[in-house]
């Protein structure tokens, strides 16, 4: 029996020596099949990078911390109905605190904007939130300098701040910025620390730009809850445990809100699992719209596959005679012409993996990714793939001649 | 003993739009082994498609062809690739080498069907071109041979597998007389050496190498006879060729 390696390697050999007998017909017909994966590729390799990219800033709000809001995060007309709740106030996350047994950690916050000046040097539009000393615990922030407050000094409403990373850079760029006196807004606090760099959520929102201090303190000089939301964040044990923690704290709003049992909620839980189901599906629909018009194009790059093999197996009718006429099954003829296809589009395929993983490091410069080396190999396996199905055609038309029409054939 | 070929009424009808065209009419053949046999006719006589039938390329449309004692008529098209490929050489007039393949690789080609290790198919296919005289040619392609030249490859290539028979298709027609002596020349040391030709032909002073000629005309047998003086090429041929 005629191996199948054998039958690999001979038709290696032969669809080697075809291509290279028409190498302005081959490249040309390639072209279709690179073209193809270099969109492809790209694609895939954006929606890898906006993926990353969406990871990365969601891990901010941490997957354990749960938001206790008057809204939820994703709302559209709602809004104009939940407008009428009632405002969360500071007592709440008292309450939570006390009566919780799940939370680790409970950090009121609110913020405002706010110019923060330091001898003559000024940073306009600082985002500035008032939290208490919990607020370090939720996790997913590092203090680059000194100490964030302690619980003594959210307390008793301290007059001590501490700054996001660009707004120290900007305000003491020779200086060590611990212990010197800034204004925030018109009031002064004491400098006890500086945050480590975080980045933007979503490309967005700079979280470089803010200066944190206690609440109580925020409370008195800016205003409280009367004009302003408060979030409670609440850090659940572990991301296992953050159902219950939600339940637990449902009900403490529950109470705290004096809801009877047939009333809805009049606040929001949320979570960073809302955020990644919202972008989930959005990203489900760019992926798949994306990688259909990009698949398109090596549809196209296949049909032009398709049609040189049928000119191929043409052109050398005379040639698959002689093959059966010395005993080429057409399994035989078959494989050759298959091996052919996919040999052309592997080509292609390796060409356009070629000039598509350049591209990807300019894609990088805006998304955090190179091309993943899956990609690379789903690439050429579709290559490989596009190739077998559009050559099976033509590959079956030649295995079918009959041998004595093909001798013939002129 | 039954005879190497034995074809029995064969009969092969072509349907061309609505009339039918019998190319073979009940053709009745045996051919013995060493034999070295001629077929005639003129174009159209259905000597071609006597040679497909022969040669396993067709099947008939009825009638009965056991080669080796073996009923081929009604195989499929693979056992048939099978049956041509270890029983029958073939060599055509426009000699169907592969153009973009050197002489060794082509004649290698059978080999690589039957599935013989690439160790031995070497070995044999070395060993046949040194047999039409072409050891030196080996790595040459088709385009950078003369005509002759060519048709010995075919000629190896028929002779790599030890087949049975050995077809040839005018395997003169494409050749000027001397070149074309030469390879009848080749033709009868073959026969010398044992094997079986079926000489496919319509000039008479080819058909004269044979020792049987079968003369076809409108799909019969219009005549079969053994010829009692060859013509000869050679007086001793083991020593030339």
């Amino acid at each position: 029996m005629f191996s199948f390696l054998q039958e690999l390697k001979e038709g290696l050999l032969i669809s080697f020596r075809a291509i290279r007998a028409n190498k302005m017909r081959s490249v040309l017909t390639t072209l279709g099949i690179f073209i193809g994966i270099i969109s492809v590729t790209l694609m895939g390799t954006a929606i890898e990078g906006l993926d990353r990219k969406f990871e990365e800033s969601i891990s901010k709000i941490g997957a354990d911390v749960l938001y206790v809001q008057k809204f939820p995060w994703f709302m559209g007309q709602e809004f104009w109905t939940l407008r009428n709740r009632r405002n969360i106030a500071v007592k709440d996350a008292d309450a939570i605190e006390r009566q919780s047994i799940y939370a680790d950690a409970v950090a009121p916050q609110m913020g405002t904007r706010r110019s923060v000046k330091y001898k003559g040097k000024i940073v306009e539009g600082v985002q500035v939130i008032g939290t208490t000393d919990q607020y370090i615990a939720l996790g997913g922030l590092d203090l680059s300098n000194g100490r964030f407050f302690s619980a003594m000094e959210s307390d008793g409403g301290r007059p001590v701040v501490v700054l996001g990373t660009d707004v120290a850079n900007e305000l003491f760029p020779f200086e060590d910025p611990l212990g010197k006196t800034v204004k925030v807004g018109n009031y002064t606090f004491r400098v006890v620390g500086v945050l480590d760099k975080q980045g933007s959520f979503l490309g967005l929102v700079s979280l470089d730009n803010q200066v944190i201090l206690p609440i109580e303190r925020f409370e008195k000089l800016f205003g409280g809850t009367r004009r302003r939301y408060v979030t409670v964040a609440v850090k659940a044990p572990t991301v296992e445990l953050v159902p219950e923690t939600k339940e637990e704290i449902r009900g403490i709003m529950r109470k705290q809100r004096r809801l009877a049992p047939a009333e809805e909620d009049d606040f929001a839980i949320n979570q960073q699992e809302a955020f990644k189901q919202v972008f989930d599906s959005i990203g489900a629909v760019i992926a798949g719209v994306g990688l259909f018009i990009t698949g398109l194009s090596l549809f196209v790059g296949g049909i032009g596959i398709m049609n040189i093999m049928f000119v191929s197996v043409t052109e050398r009718t005379r040639e698959i005679g002689v093959r059966k006429a010395i005993g080429a099954p057409s399994r035989t003829i078959l494989m050759q012409f298959l091996i052919e296809a996919a040999f052309l589009c592997l080509l292609g395929g390796l060409i356009g993996v070629a000039i598509a993983f350049p591209l990807s490091l300019i894609i990088d410069t805006v998304l955090p990714t190179a091309m993943p080396l899956s990609i690379v190999g789903i690439a050429l396996l579709v290559s490989v793939l596009v190739g077998v199905i559009s050559g099976f055609l033509p590959a079956y038309r030649a295995s079918r001649m009959n041998p004595v029409d093909a001798l013939r054939y002129e | 003993m039954a005879s190497l070929i034995s074809i029995r009424n064969i009969k092969k009808t072509y349907e061309m739009g609505d009339t039918a065209v019998h190319a073979l009419d009940g053709v009745t053949i045996d051919i013995e082994k060493n034999e070295y046999v001629a077929i005639m006719g003129p174009s159209g006589s259905g000597k071609s498609t006597l040679m497909n039938i022969l040669g396993c390329l067709d099947t008939p449309t009825s009638g009965i062809y056991e080669f080796k004692g073996v009923n081929v008529s009604d195989m499929n098209d693979n056992e048939l690739a099978k049956i041509r490929n270890k029983e029958i050489g073939f060599v055509f007039q426009t000699f169907n080498l592969l153009a973009r393949s050197d002489a060794l690789h082509n004649v290698e080609l059978p080999l690589i069907y039957g599935g013989a290790s690439s160790s031995e198919r070497r070995e044999r296919a070395k060993e046949a071109m040194e047999r039409v005289g072409l050891g030196d040619r080996m790595h040459h392609k088709p385009n950078e041979l003369s005509g002759g030249q060519r048709q010995r490859v075919a000629i190896a290539r028929a002779l790599v597998t030890h087949p049975s028979i050995i077809l040839a298709d005018e395997p003169t027609g494409n050749l000027d007389t001397k070149t074309g002596d030469e390879i009848m020349q080749l033709f009868e040391v073959l026969h010398e050496e044992g094997n079986t030709i079926i000489l496919v032909t319509h000039e008479e002073y080819i058909a004269e190498h044979a020792n049987r000629i079968i003369r076809v005309r409108d799909g019969l047998i219009e005549r079969d006879e053994r010829v009692r003086s060859r013509k000869r090429l050679l007086t001793n041929p083991k020593v030339t060729a």
